[in-house]
């Protein structure tokens, strides 16, 4: 069995809580006491119908406004796959959530209404997506059922956001007409729609292909943890814990520490209490050398034909998370992989209004939930890749070292 | 397990597991002084697996903290001794009983020894000066519960603010805190009842015998199957009986109910839990049930 993240956009109006509650249902991952709990709930407000969105609005607050305002994850499973669903509120004041969720999925899943087509939000959802390197994308064409199930208005949409989609990065896209509300395509192909001869939304979810989205040319291994038992057992063991982050290694291959420089050999991979001949993303290893180099927490070990950038300058779309703005000659450290620096804005490149794709060249300062073009100094060398080849090693977060909040969140310019 | 695949993937358990031992690592590297929140219950022991396979060979390099409310399993205990020798960790038990003795909890006799967890907990934090505390909590559990990030952010106060929580984007960890803040850490966010399972099974790993069908004298409440003792006296129109059963989660056991069951291995459980049609926590956790937003309350206060 395998896993699929995936991360839903759109708002409540566009259905996007019906729909992974009808998901959840259908899959039989909602138990009898949450549907019966959900179930009461929509009488005593007076619906005629089981509100299953109420299946995914968990916080006291929301319930009550009938809103998402955070990131929520949901599960299930079906015989082939386990999902993550990383559920995203779709205002604009929830950017920064939209940005989260989006960061570690496989899949991204837009909503949008089939009265209304696209509108303002899933075009920006699209920019964000494609901005993340989510590596597929479907689009949901929600509420076909108050179209009479049109074909036309189906196709209408469906060219009018593939139009849009030429200026975006999406290496797949699919378009799905459905509704949530009714059932039709979500898990079962819809007799109301035999004009459309493609999956329904859970088929194409369970085998759409992932596993070549991974980065396997690169080898990339951050070490985070050095492990020494000094036990009389283990005197000498001396070895390097982290998780890959791309390529394959093996025992015997060449390999270089950076920043360091140093070359060294891989003497051996352990995998808790047994020796594993390869380790690829994203395997949680102990890597051993045979050298005895001087190696510790941030640094990476790589092969020494294939190396990140080691750089001070790093040019980066970033993603801004806090009310007070991003400005140039702002301190700020910077988490990437397993080493945190202390960083400086040199300047601000542009805004991107990610709703048009324009770029503000005007633009003094990044606001709250806003997206630009940034070019950090940092106190010492990252060892950088481009996010669009590696999301791990292309990808950091900002931290306001006064507060200790995360207030941004990076991906490295090729 | 078999890590060779021919086309480089693992198996969603082995991703989860590889996720859970990067969180193990990264709060070690990061943290002055972490430690682990056990329960003796089946995902505490999931934590410690993982743990140990962190660290491997060497030890688990911090401590567990067990709340214990005086009414917990015997089995349980036995359990959590079992492991802490194996692994030779240091093991802090923070008492409710002591707790109520020494004025830090207020025993009204209303509130649930469950409740009196949190003053307890956040005492034993607060006076051990720990940074970091690692819980068992998975996001499937409970509705409040699928907002958690892994790193949980809490004030001086050991309170959760949901609507004031960090990003948590990628797997970069934001592990900042200030002087009296700490912060949960949540390993097995990801992780989904029947993960839990599928991953004990594969392990072959000790957990506390009532987990499994055993005979055990019980009785009815409120539509839950609770076991006979003397912290949990019969009312009026009780009877208790001798029945087949097993418990689907450990905790203060006047409130934790069990289910009828003659599942005796964590295979015969899986294929239990695959035809479940009710959550773990809705059919036996009595303290969950009280409001729509219980648990809400009681992640707000500061509870696991």
């Amino acid at each position: 069995m395998d896993l699929l993240r995936f991360a839903t956009a759109g708002s409540v109006d566009d259905g996007k809580s019906t729909l992974i509650g009808r998901l959840l249902l259908d899959s039989k991952a909602i138990f009898e006491d949450q549907l019966a709990a959900v179930e009461a709930t929509s009488a005593s407000k007076g619906y005629d119908y089981t509100d299953l969105a109420l299946l995914t609005d968990g916080l006291r607050s929301e319930r009550e406004q009938g809103i998402t305002i955070d990131v929520a994850y949901r599960y299930f499973a079906t015989p082939t796959r386990k999902f993550i669903i990383a559920d995203t509120p779709g205002h604009v004041q929830y950017t920064r959530n939209m940005v989260t969720g989006a960061s570690t999925a496989d899949l991204g899943l837009v909503l949008v209404d089939a009265r209304h087509g696209l509108t303002e939000q899933s075009r920006r959802h699209a920019v964000l997506l494609s901005l993340l390197r989510v590596p597929h994308l479907v689009l949901a064409v929600n509420k076909m059922d108050l179209v009479d199930y049109s074909a036309e208005r189906f196709e209408e949409i469906k060219r009018e956001f593939s139009a849009f989609a030429t200026k975006l990065t999406i290496p797949d896209l699919t378009v799905i007409p459905i509704s949530a509300l009714k059932g039709d395509n979500v898990v079962t192909r819809s007799a109301n729609m035999p004009w459309y001869d493609g999956s329904s939304l859970l088929h194409h979810l369970e085998n759409v292909h992932v596993a070549s989205d991974r980065d396997l040319r690169d080898a990339r291994f951050p070490v985070q943890y050095v492990v020494r038992p000094k036990s009389d057992e283990h005197h000498d063991y001396r070895g390097y814990a982290g998780q890959v982050a791309g390529g394959v290694f093996k025992a015997g291959d060449d390999v270089v520490v950076l920043p360091s420089g140093m070359p060294a050999t891989i003497a051996g991979i352990d995998l808790f209490d047994r020796e594993v001949t390869e380790a690829y993303p994203p395997m949680s290893v102990t890597i051993r050398l045979n050298e005895d180099v001087d190696v510790s927490r941030g640094d990476l070990i790589a092969r020494p034909n294939n190396q990140p950038a080691v750089t001070q300058d790093v040019d980066a779309m970033v993603a801004w998370m806090s009310t007070t703005p991003l400005r140039p000659r702002q301190k700020l450290l910077v988490k990437h992989t397993t080493r945190t620096v202390k960083a400086l804005v040199k300047e601000l490149d542009y805004r991107l209004d990610v709703n048009t794709l324009h770029r503000d060249l005007e633009a003094g300062e990044l606001g709250v939930n806003e997206i630009g073009r940034v070019r950090l100094r940092t106190q010492q060398p990252l060892l950088l890749d481009p996010y669009s080849r590696n999301r791990t090693t292309g990808a950091f977060i900002l931290i306001d070292e006064a507060t200790g909040v995360t207030v941004g969140a990076g991906m490295v310019n090729d | 397990m078999s890590v060779t695949h021919p086309d480089y993937r693992l198996s969603q358990l082995d991703q989860l597991e590889a996720e859970s031992i990067h969180i193990f690592r990264e709060v070690a590297a990061e943290f002055e002084k972490p430690v682990l929140m056990f329960s003796g219950g089946k995902d505490s022991i999931v934590m410690l697996r993982l743990a140990e396979k962190a660290f491997y060979p060497a030890k688990v390099p911090f401590p567990v903290l067990q709340v214990d409310t005086g009414y917990d399993f015997p089995e349980v205990l036995a359990c959590r001794d079992e492991w802490v020798a194996r692994l030779g960790l240091r093991l802090i038990v923070a008492s409710v009983e002591e707790a109520i003795a020494t004025g830090v909890v207020v025993d009204d006799g209303r509130t649930t020894r469950n409740r009196m967890q949190i003053g307890t907990l956040l005492n034993a934090i607060e006076t051990e000066g720990f940074t970091a505390a690692f819980g068992g909590g998975r996001r499937d559990e409970e509705k409040a519960r699928a907002k958690e990030r892994v790193y949980s952010h809490r004030d001086e106060f050991g309170q959760w603010d949901p609507k004031n929580q960090r990003p948590e984007l990628w797997s970069l960890f934001n592990g900042r805190i200030h002087e009296g803040e700490h912060m949960r850490i949540f390993p097995l966010s990801n992780w989904t009842e029947l993960d839990i399972w599928h991953y004990l099974d594969r392990e072959q790993i000790s957990i506390p015998s009532i987990y499994f069908s055993h005979q055990r004298r019980v009785f009815e409440r409120d539509g839950m199957l609770l076991s006979e003792s003397e912290h949990n006296p019969l009312r009026a129109g009780e009877v208790a009986e001798e029945r087949t059963v097993r418990f689907r989660t450990v905790g203060d056991l006047t409130l934790t109910g069990c289910v009828e069951s003659t599942a005796a291995t964590t295979a015969e459980i899986i294929d239990e839990i695959a035809v479940a049609r009710v959550t773990e926590r809705g059919a036996t956790r009595g303290d969950d049930r009280f409001s729509e937003a219980a648990m809400e309350d009681r992640k707000k206060e500061g509870y696991f």
